[in-house]
């Protein structure tokens, strides 16, 4: 490593995306039973009902087709409290967490209680459920259980069955680099690429990394060019969502000049069909004022109109 | 092929609470450099590399892909990876080693658990249909495990404490421990509920961190400076439903125990119990008498690095018998919720 550097970077990141379940001939009774405010458990062989129901019988392995109604109240038998409610969770005050057998089932699910604070909670108290408003068919149609008896009586609705259920997964990290992806992105702050080479096979690595070839760190700081080969390239024909270019266009690997491992960028500059293997070309640099740390300050690559890189100067970094 | 298989070679990266780059490869490298220089064996002598880790932790995708970079793939090599702790990793090497596909192998986990909000993280390994939605935190659902216990009159809220006070004192000589020193027992009482009955205490600190474990058949194993012996290694799951099983009890260790063939006059157990009382549930599942020392090293509760924490619980109990400290040693992990998954592996000395 090149002596005392800044702290790395780090940048918060947030992904999130929908899982999309098929539901199968079990849970899709008991959702479709949610949105009509019923709770239907599956019968085992033994006699045992089990809420949220089992698809398979876990002593006999059959199929489990004998779904059955129980009650909307139930009781505790293991909670906990939360003061500090977290993103997602079903409420956005202070809650109990509580496992929950519901009156006619002998398994208990998991839920939220809104008992408003912890003393309210205790192991063998009585709950009922609170329907949401509106339900679609998902575990979240119950809103959360709350202290008390009794419950909104079930309707009846002639809606297709619930067969699809949808999930929204949002994560929020702190994405941080190493030491030497940050020399790398602070280095592209001033307008300039950073190679590093690793001390066993002598290639030279952009973006720096451990050297894939030898798992040791890459040590000698190496300025890279801004121009290089085109080694290998496909021409995008397929929009998709967030797509901030118009098809067809092109992603190449570039092997910069200094570099021994080419990097992606865009060519822009030409029509797709004319890229070729071995064209040469060079960084077009967004405006400096616009620099940041972030691979983003080159917006594409554009032919530079020398003659074309002979095949063996490139086929070893393919 | 070899019927017998020791561990030869253990390195952990410091438990920090926040370190470094999400990718890991950093963190893993000088881990594995010094995990085969105890083992005195070459990188390229390594038959088979096989990971724990998960994408969820760092919030990239095919982040083990990446960690790769760590151990040197080229020429190719013969890669595994397993999204549980690398115990299970270690449990796989295991058995390509006794199917003779490997003489050597090299095992490692890693995660940068601060890189997230990681109890909230943990949620996704539930019942994505019922459970997971709801987004119940891993505390509070070992709480209410805690809850359960507690209720039942199988633990209490002080011999919870006594675990987080003896660990945190033994964990005083480990220097890859996060949290350690002297405790009394009524200050830790006196604290507040993190999640009713659970305590700061009863929680291991949320760790970054890697392991690496080295394993060898017999006779490679024995040229190495120093092994321990396994015995035997077996892992067993209980149901995915919260509700479908008593949580006081721990049926999943007690199967992997009796599979593995847990020795009665075990001297040393380091159990992978991230509250505490895990720990208690746990040597009530496995047996353990009061003779045998449990988590020498202060266990997961002075640090949990998730997916290397449960192999560091096999590398501790190795390294009780290579020392010579312990003629019999079993190191156990646990993935999951409340003590879901569990796996018992059994260390000997000759």
């Amino acid at each position: 490593m090149n002596g005392v550097d800044a702290p790395p970077l780090s940048a918060p990141l947030t992904i999130s995306f929908d899982y999309t379940r098929s539901l199968g001939p079990v849970l899709s009774r008991f959702m479709t039973g949610l949105r009509e405010r019923r709770v239907l458990g599956s019968r085992t062989a033994d006699g045992r009902v089990h809420v949220p129901p089992l698809e398979y019988d876990p002593a006999t392995h059959a199929p489990l087709t004998d779904l059955v109604e129980v009650a909307a109240t139930g009781t505790v038998t293991g909670w906990t409290w939360t003061d500090r409610p977290l993103d997602g969770q079903p409420l956005d005050r202070p809650f109990g967490w509580a496992l929950i057998r519901l009156d006619g089932a002998d398994t208990a699910l998991l839920h939220a209680v809104d008992a408003g604070r912890p003393e309210r909670m205790r192991t063998g108290m009585r709950v009922r459920i609170r329907w949401a408003a509106e339900r679609t068919g998902h575990i979240r149609d119950i809103a959360c259980f709350e202290p008390g008896e009794g419950s909104a009586d079930p309707l009846r609705l002639a809606d297709e069955p619930v067969t699809v259920m949808t999930t929204p997964i949002r994560l929020s990290y702190t994405h941080t680099t190493s030491a030497d992806e940050s020399r790398y992105l602070r280095a592209l702050a001033e307008g300039r690429l950073l190679g590093q080479r690793c001390p066993v096979c002598r290639k030279v690595y952009v973006p720096p990394r451990v050297c894939p070839a030898d798992g040791v760190p890459t040590e000698t700081e190496v300025a890279v060019r801004d121009r290089g080969t085109v080694t290998t390239f496909c021409v995008v024909n397929v929009p998709f969502a967030g797509q901030r270019l118009e098809p067809p266009y092109v992603v190449a690997q570039i092997l910069l000049d200094g570099a021994d491992i080419p990097v992606p960028h865009l060519i822009l500059g030409l029509p797709a069909d004319q890229v070729r293997m071995g064209m040469r070309v060079a960084a077009v640099w967004r405006d400096r004022a616009s620099w940041t740390t972030t691979p983003e300050n080159i917006a594409h690559f554009r032919p530079t109109g020398e003659p074309d890189a002979p095949y063996e100067s490139f086929q070893d970094h393919l | 092929m070899s019927t017998e298989v020791a561990v030869i070679g253990f390195a952990q990266a410091p438990c920090l609470p926040s370190a470094g780059t999400t990718s890991g490869v950093e963190t893993l490298v000088p881990v594995l450099g010094r995990a085969l220089a105890e083992a005195r064996l070459d990188r390229r002598e390594v038959d088979f590399w096989c990971s724990g880790s998960s994408d969820y932790l760092a919030g990239r995708a095919f982040s083990f892909v990446n960690a790769v970079d760590a151990i040197g793939a080229y020429p190719p090599i013969c890669e595994s990876h397993v999204e549980m702790d690398a115990a299970w990793a270690c449990y796989e090497a295991y058995v390509q080693i006794l199917a003779g596909e490997a003489e050597t192998a090299l095992v490692y986990g890693f995660g940068k658990s601060s890189a997230g909000q990681l109890r909230r993280v943990l949620a996704l390994q539930l019942d994505p249909y019922t459970v997971a939605p709801l987004w119940p935190d891993s505390v509070s659902v070992a709480a209410v495990q805690a809850r359960c216990a507690v209720d039942a009159g199988v633990v209490s809220e002080r011999a919870m404490a006594e675990v987080a006070v003896r660990s945190r004192a033994d964990a005083r000589a480990n220097p890859y421990s996060q949290v350690s020193g002297v405790f009394d027992l009524d200050d830790l009482l006196a604290g507040p509920y993190l999640a009713d009955p659970l305590r700061g205490h009863d929680c291991a600190p949320v760790s970054d961190g890697a392991a690496a474990l080295v394993l060898a058949a017999g006779e490679r194993a024995r040229r190495a400076p120093r092994r321990a012996w396994i015995s035997g290694m077996a892992h067993r799951i209980d149901p995915q439903g919260l509700g479908e099983r008593d949580l006081t009890e721990v049926p999943s260790a007690s199967a992997a125990a009796q599979a593995a063939c847990l020795p009665g006059d075990l001297d040393v157990a380091e159990l992978h119990a991230p509250f505490t009382h895990q720990e208690l549930l746990l040597r009530a599942a496995l047996g353990l008498g009061d003779r045998v020392r449990i988590n020498p090293s202060g266990g997961a509760l002075c640090g949990n690095p998730m997916f290397s924490a449960g192999l560091a619980r096999i590398g501790a109990a190795a390294g009780e018998v290579m020392s010579g400290r312990a003629r019999t040693a079993a190191g156990h992990a646990t993935s999951g919720p409340a003590l879901q998954q569990n796996l018992v592996c059994v260390l000997e000395a000759s």
